[in-house]
Formats: C-alpha cells, structure tokens, sequence
C-alpha cells in the first residue's frame, strides 16, 4: 500500500513537471523569437536561444508603430473603465443589498436574467446607438457602458455587501449619517478586497479587449496596444521578431499584475466559479 | 417576488418605505439606464431589424420571415459556419475541460510548491487573446515553427497547421487547451472543498483511487463540472477572436465560425437585417444547449445539502 502511494506520488510530480514544462515553453519561444536575428529565426533547425541577444528589436518594434500613444489610449481606456465600474457597480450593489425596498428583489431577478443575453444579440444595436451619439471613433462607447455598471460585478459585490453586519449601518443611520455616508465611509471602506477584484479584472478585461477597440476605433491615432498589434500584423506578417517584441510587451504587464496581485486572483476566481 | 400593485401602494403609505424605495431607485439607477440603453432597446431593435431588409443607412423594410429563410435555405456558408461552431462545442469543449479537471487534479496532489505550479498553468489564460494568437501563428508556422520543429524529431514532416482545412480547427483545440488556466483554478477550489472524511470512508470500503475518483470526487465536484461546462458552451458557440486573427475563416472556410460570419455580415457587408436574424438564431442555438444541459443536471449534478 505504501509504496503504491509513492508511485502514484512519483507519477503525479512527473506529470505535473511535464505540463509546466509545456505550459512554459511558449512563452520562452515567444521571448527567444523576439530577440533572434532575422537569419536565426528563418532557420529549419531548431534553435532555442538566439546566439547574440538583439535587444535593437524591441527599439524597432517600438518605432515601427507609436507605440507610446498606444499605450497611453490604453492605459486611458483601462483607468477609466476602473473608475467607472467599482463607482458604479458598487453604488448599484449597494442599492441591491443595504436598503430594502418594494421591488427589490425582482428587480435582483431581473439584474441576474441579463447575464443570459449574449452580446452578439445586443452588439449591432449599440454600435448604432453610439453611431447615433456621434461617438465612433472616440474612447467613449469603450468608456461610458462601465458607468452604467455590469450584471456580473453587481452581483458580486452584492453578495460581498449582503455579508456586512446590518447594525453598522443601523448606528450610522441613529447618528444621523445619510445613505450615501453610509455607502462611503462604512461599506465602501469595509468592501476593498471585493472592489479590488472588480477594479483588476476591469482593469484586464479592458487590457485584453479586442473586439471593442475593433468596432469603436478607426482613427489610427486612437488605437490600443491589441488593435495596434493586429494591424501591424496586417501589414508586416513576415517581421516575426518585431511582432514577438511586441506581443510581449503586451503580455508582460498582465504578468507583472498578477505576481502582485496573486491573492486577489485566485480569490476572484474561486469566488466566481462556485458562487456563480 | 412577484410584483403586486395593490401591495405596492400599500407599502407607500409609511413614510420611512417611500424614502427607501426612492433611495433603492436612486442608487440602482446607473444600472436602470443602462438596461433600458444597453439591453431593453436593443433586444427589441435587433429583434424587428431581423425581420427587415436594413442596410444600416436607408430606413429598414419589413421582409417578414424572409432574413430567417434565405439564412435556413439560401446560404450555404451559413451551415458551414454552424458546423465548424459545433465542431468546437461537441469535440473542442469536452477535450478542453477534461484536461483542465486533469491539471486540477495534478495541482491538488498536495504537492511542494503548488503556488509555483498554479501560476505557470495560470498564466497563458490571462494573456491578451490577440498576443497569444499572434505568438500561436508563429508557433504554427509549417516552415519555422516551434511545433513542427519539434514533430521534426519524430520523423513528422512539414504539418500545414493553418493552412491544412483538416487541422486548423485542431490546431485551435490545441491553442485552446494552453488556456484553459481558468476553468482548472474554478475545479481546484471545488476539489480542495471535498470533505476528506469521504475520502476516508470510501478507503475503509476498501475503494481504490480509480473508485474514489468515480465515487467521491467527480460526484461531488459536478456542480462546478456542470458550471464550466455551461461557461463553455456559451464561450465556444461565441468563438470570434482567434480565427479572425490568425486565419481570417480560411482554409477554404475551415475555420469560418458562427460569429465571424455575422461580424462579417453586419460589419463588412452592411447587412443589419441579416445579422440580426444571425444573431437571434444564436441566441436561441445558446439556450437550447443550455436548456438541454440544465434539464440534463437532475441525473447527474450532486448538490450537498439537496438530498436527491
């Protein structure tokens, strides 16, 4: 019996070593392309290091596109939609779990339903009505919805309100605090960890978005780092150690968050998973 | 839960009521608006648009059933795309969420260093879809690729990943599967919440780990099975991103998916109408798969505390 236990423990490392491995070697390949020589990275032999590391790539790759203004409409993007969604969605939870009124929870009912409509259902509606608004090709059809909070994040920081003590709010209320005091200087204080998951997966989501700067975006002046990388992809297929520069600068930052940001993470995740 | 007026007005007459109900409304309305801009209105818009001829700029026709019926009968593309999305939903779904539970349940060994482990899975799932697509089309590459750099050891020639209609759409089941990072942390922190007392019983019956897999472990984590698998099919009936990067539909249409056909329809050709009739019959392919797995969940969801 036990040494049935130490093989099953021996293979299980073995796999466990294995798919990391796997897991691993993309990135690596990415990181390794990205600094290779052009004669080193058309080769049909395999070659995991480049021989000379060209660091000139990643200059190159930055000159080739205006790289900076990308990353400063994205880090626009990304701040602003942070802002709007934990206001929002925290005033709407707010609403939904420390004031009983008439209503409430159908109105919950409703929230909950509006997670089952697919975007592909509602999308060409609403790029008309931003079409409408004369907002195409502006930041604002990527910015407003987050003001107008999100069923999902609602939900989750109701669930996170809801298990704040109720006599809290009774004392403030006694002491003559309004609502909103309450909602400012008790809730939102007491709720960081679960606005901190808000704002970083706000944060990324907006990051990542691809399809939204896609349909939004036309000037080039106003691109993301994502809808950037996709047009220069267009343009220059072959220029494979640029593109590889640029993927990772893409991705290094999404890592660089989630070593700080760890906790939180896995956190969020569990959390969505089974209350979800 | 249901709303009754006659109650309604009641309620109203307290004072103390009529300031919480208005309060409520008052906090809730950022979202209020936002149901009625972003979800009410365009329900009801993309719903009559798909019975209209509607290019976008002169004002829409009604056609009646006519979007429907050219969608059905007239266009082959159309079924093509249906086939290639349900290619992912039946084969690419279960593949993908068998080997997440697979690495979920190597991550839950109780092993050193599981943070480390945890990460390096995680990782690849948080990327950018459009850096990881890019990285992937180089990996693929028939010629300079890392894939087929690595086949060449085993005597396997030149593979034309993107460029063979028979293995683009595996090709992406393959990228998919560096993402699954997701899904195995949501079974991880189901696994790491069975009772270890089941456990216990089931080795004093003498039960051996393939059994207590089969009996404890996949009953008890089904809830979160059937969870991911809902995730799932919403996700992969939607699958947009990667074939619009990396193939653009191609081989010969072999990666030309339910979405990318109507993003192509509504965003290249103008034609609202059509695309909004695409939209809803997706829509309605959605909650029917839904629908079946719910209603399927009573033979096999285990919920504790449910009794069954």
């Amino acid at each position: 019996m036990k040494t049935r236990k130490v093989t099953y423990s021996v293979l299980g490392h073995g796999m466990l070593i294995i798919m990391s491995l796997l897991f691993i070697i993309p990135f690596f390949w990415l990181v390794s392309s990205s600094l290779k020589a052009d004669q080193e990275i058309f080769t049909r032999e395999l070659r995991w290091l480049p021989s000379k590391f060209r660091w000139n790539n990643y200059r190159e790759a930055i000159e080739y596109i205006p790289f900076l203004r990308y990353l400063s409409n994205t880090l626009i993007i990304c701040f602003a939609n942070v802002i709007g969604a934990t206001l929002s969605c925290s005033l709407v939870a707010y609403g939904f779990s420390r004031i009983r009124w008439y209503g409430r929870d159908a109105m919950f009912v409703v929230l909950l339903s509006t997670m089952m409509i697919s975007g592909v259902v509602t999308m060409i509606p609403v790029f008309r009505i931003f079409r409408g608004l004369g907002w195409i090709g502006t930041f604002l059809p990527l910015i407003a919805p987050s003001f107008l909070g999100s069923a999902f994040f609602i939900f989750l920081l109701r669930q996170f309100f809801m298990g704040i003590p109720l006599e809290l709010s009774e004392a403030a209320i006694i002491d003559g605090c309004s609502e909103l005091g309450i909602y400012a200087r008790i809730i939102l204080p007491l709720a960081k960890p679960a606005l901190l998951t808000v704002a970083l997966f706000t944060f990324l989501g907006h990051w990542n978005d691809f399809m939204g700067p896609l349909i939004y975006l036309t000037d080039n002046s106003k691109y993301t780092l994502a809808v950037g990388l996709q047009q220069f992809l267009g343009q220059h297929d072959a220029e494979w150690s640029k593109l590889m520069a640029l993927s990772t600068l893409l991705i290094l930052p999404v890592i660089v968050l989630f070593f700080f940001t760890q906790k939180t993470f896995v956190k969020g995740i569990a959390l969505t998973g089974i209350k979800g | 839960m249901i709303f009754r007026f006659d109650h309604f007005r009641e309620a109203l007459k307290s004072p103390s009521e009529r300031r919480n109900l208005r309060n409520g409304i008052l906090f809730i309305s950022p979202w209020l608006i936002g149901l009625f801009v972003f979800t009410a209105y365009p329900i009801i818009a993309s719903f009559y648009w798909s019975f209209c001829l509607f290019d976008g700029f002169s004002p829409p026709v009604w056609v009646g059933t006519e979007n429907y019926r050219l969608l059905l009968f007239e266009d082959a593309i159309f079924w093509k795309s249906l086939v290639n999305t349900l290619y992912m939903v039946f084969l690419a779904l279960p593949v993908t969420l068998s080997f997440s539970l697979l690495l979920a349940l190597l991550l839950n060994m109780k092993v050193k260093g599981l943070p480390f482990y945890r990460t390096i899975l995680y990782l690849p799932s948080i990327a950018p879809v459009i850096a990881v697509s890019i990285l992937w089309l180089w990996m693929l590459n028939p010629e300079y690729g890392l894939i087929n750099h690595l086949l060449g050891f085993f005597g396997i020639d030149v593979v034309g990943w993107l460029i063979d209609p028979k293995l683009a759409k595996p090709a992406l089941v393959i990228m998919g599967l560096w993402q699954v990072g997701g899904g195995v942390l949501i079974f991880l922190a189901g696994l790491q919440q069975v009772p270890a007392h089941l456990y216990e019983a089931a080795e004093v019956d003498g039960a051996g780990a393939l059994r207590k897999f089969f009996h404890v472990t996949l009953p008890m984590l089904s809830p979160i099975i059937f969870f991911n698998l809902i995730m799932g099919i919403i996700g992969y009936f939607q699958y947009f991103t990667q074939a619009f990067v990396m193939t653009q539909g191609g081989p010969q249409d072999a990666t030309l998916f339910y979405a990318l056909h109507l993003f192509n329809k509504a965003f290249l050709d103008f034609q609202i109408g059509y695309s909004s009739a695409m939209a809803w019959l997706l829509f309605v392919l959605i909650l029917f798969a839904t629908s079946i797995v719910l209603r399927s969940a009573k033979k096999w969801v285990y919920y504790e505390g449910a009794g069954r």
